[in-house]
């Protein structure tokens, strides 16, 4: 057995994050487990730029993005085993990973940060009828082709789904050289950012139907043609309004789903919303001195935002191990509940004593809303109010909350954030 | 006078531009929340410009290919230029981020390079 104070599950940019957080806040026994040969995690992949705004102030690509941190991360010294996948973690922290030089070993952790990521929504998941013929590609897996193994996976393209990955995507085939029909999407808005609706689609002018999805698959052996159908507000194609595109090749970008498989069997609770863990101010789940960040905990837009995120659950990793943050005394506890237009919060609950001096709530809402207000209410009395031009699900939302401010309502149960439209 | 509503695309924010312009004039610029909008907006209504990434094939590395991109944004119009000269291009291992792969891309001024690093392959 070998032992160690902290093991992040995954070297993509949560994990890579937590780590240097965790090192710099004093913890050196620290190990990362990532499965691919590489660290860095899917940002290798997407060598598009527009990461880092927030954290570097410049634009950087995903690669570059990446290596900031792992240069941190030998700079300082930090281990990490690659092609290494964790099989199991019990609730007693022990993980048990294996790969092709060492076998399969088990190592005792003080405290685990769940930094897996997430993984793309698959056809299976969709329910379109018609064969299952070769051709069809998740959005994600014909960007790993092209930009990391160089293949082209086809030449004329349909796109289900206007999730960020598939409006890159799109620009991406047209580069190298293929001709985009069309990109399709459900729901009345693009789940995808706005800025990538301009750069991707709008500059090569391939065009966008909202409220509209694939109802058949043609071809046996290949993808031959699909025929794209109107919804209507209820989601279900309209009749007669059937149109049939050729092509060789059918993207899906219809959603990311947080990698949960690890920390359901050891006993993580998870929240069927984000279907993410569920977890306090200090990002620590319901097992004691296990922490999620990143997109394993909930999906982000910005990685800005996840490295953000994985810093304050390292940071708090590195405080239990320490003894810092006190198993049982809880004191009061306030819980977060999402309410009109707000899907989720992510933490759900505050721990007041175990509060630091600033705490970020992040959230996202169900639909667009045009001029409203993002509201706080603490136990009905309305604390924050906060003006908005736009919100959509696509892009995630927060607030900041001080230990101050909290500390003025003792009695205090329940904060409430919903939407209000003016 | 013309009004053009724009979509800023300096970071993901994606804040809504408006820009009011007497013939080539811009007279005034709005809805922008930080000055990098400003700046976007004037170039983007006179000479719209942008950063081009793709990948470049590799020999003797650890992976295949390299992602590269223009060290500054590029005109518009010559996107497919810059892809297209890219295309052939083949790099030999080992490379750092920021070395040059291609100097004066389709005749910008500007060149491309690197964004990842790769190891020569054992």
């Amino acid at each position: 057995m070998i032992y160690c104070d902290i093991v992040i599950i995954g070297g993509g940019p949560a994990g890579l994050a937590a780590a240097i957080s965790a090192k710099k806040n004093g913890i050196d026994s620290i190990l990362i487990l990532e499965r691919d040969k590489e660290l860095g995690g899917i940002l290798n992949q997407c060598i598009h730029n527009g990461f880092g705004l927030h954290t570097f102030k410049e634009e950087l690509t995903g690669p570059e993005y990446a290596d900031r941190y792992i240069e941190q991360v030998k700079d300082l010294g930090i281990d990490y085993k690659l092609n290494t996948m964790v099989m199991e973690i019990s609730s007693e922290k022990i993980v048990t990973a294996m790969n092709r030089v060492e076998g399969l070993f088990e190592i005792q952790a003080k405290a685990v940060i769940l930094a897996m990521g997430c993984r793309e929504r698959p056809r299976g998941a969709l329910n379109i009828p018609g064969y299952r013929p070769a051709g069809i590609y998740s959005a994600g897996t014909a960007q790993r082709l092209v930009n990391i193994e160089g293949f082209m996976p086809g030449r004329e393209i349909v796109i289900l789904g206007s999730g960020d990955i598939g409006l890159i995507m799109a620009r991406r085939m047209t580069l190298e050289g293929a001709r985009v029909k069309l990109v399709a999407e459900l729901m009345p808005y693009s789940g995808g950012l706005k800025r990538n609706i301009v750069q991707c689609l709008n500059d090569y002018d391939i065009p966008l139907k909202l409220s509209h999805t694939v109802v058949d698959i043609k071809g046996r052996e290949r993808v031959e043609g699909v025929t794209i159908a109107e919804v209507d507000d209820k989601g279900k194609p309209i009749q007669g309004t059937e149109e049939f595109y050729s092509c060789d090749t059918l993207l899906l970008s219809v959603g990311l789903i947080p990698e949960n498989e690890l920390s359901r069997g050891m006993g993580v609770d998870i929240n069927p919303v984000t279907s993410g863990p569920r977890v306090n101010e200090s990002l620590e789940t319901n097992i004691d001195g296990v922490f999620a960040c990143g997109n394993v905990l909930h999906v982000h837009d910005l990685v800005d935002y996840v490295s953000e995120e994985a810093a304050a659950a390292g940071k708090n990793a590195a405080d239990y191990v320490k003894g810092v943050i006190l198993e049982k005394d809880a004191g009061q506890e306030v819980i977060l509940k999402p309410d009109s237009g707000v899907r989720y919060t992510v933490p759900e609950k505050i721990r007041v004593s175990h509060m630091k001096e600033n705490l970020t709530v992040r959230f996202r809402v169900g639909s667009v809303y045009k001029n409203c207000y993002i509201r706080v209410d603490f136990d009905g009395e309305s604390v924050i109010n906060k003006r908005r031009q736009i919100v959509a699900p696509g892009e995630m939302e927060d607030i900041k909350l001080t230990r101050d401010q909290l500390l003025q309502y003792p009695d205090l149960k329940t904060i409430t954030l919903r939407i209000e439209e003016v | 006078m013309e009004v053009r509503n724009l979509t800023c695309i300096n970071c993901p924010m994606g804040c809504a531009l408006t820009v009011e312009m007497n013939g080539d004039k811009v007279v005034n610029i709005s809805g922008n929340t930080c000055k990098r909008g400003e700046v976007y907006a004037q170039k983007e209504v006179s000479n719209p410009t942008r950063i081009v990434t793709s990948t470049v094939r590799v020999t003797g590395g650890k992976s295949d290919m390299v992602s590269v991109k223009t060290r500054e944004d590029i005109p518009k119009g010559k996107i497919f230029d810059c892809v297209r000269a890219l295309k052939n291009v083949e790099v030999q291992a080992p490379i750092r981020i920021g070395d040059v792969i291609v100097t004066n891309i389709a005749g910008t001024g500007i060149d491309v390079v690197a964004t990842k690093n790769i190891e020569i392959k054992e």
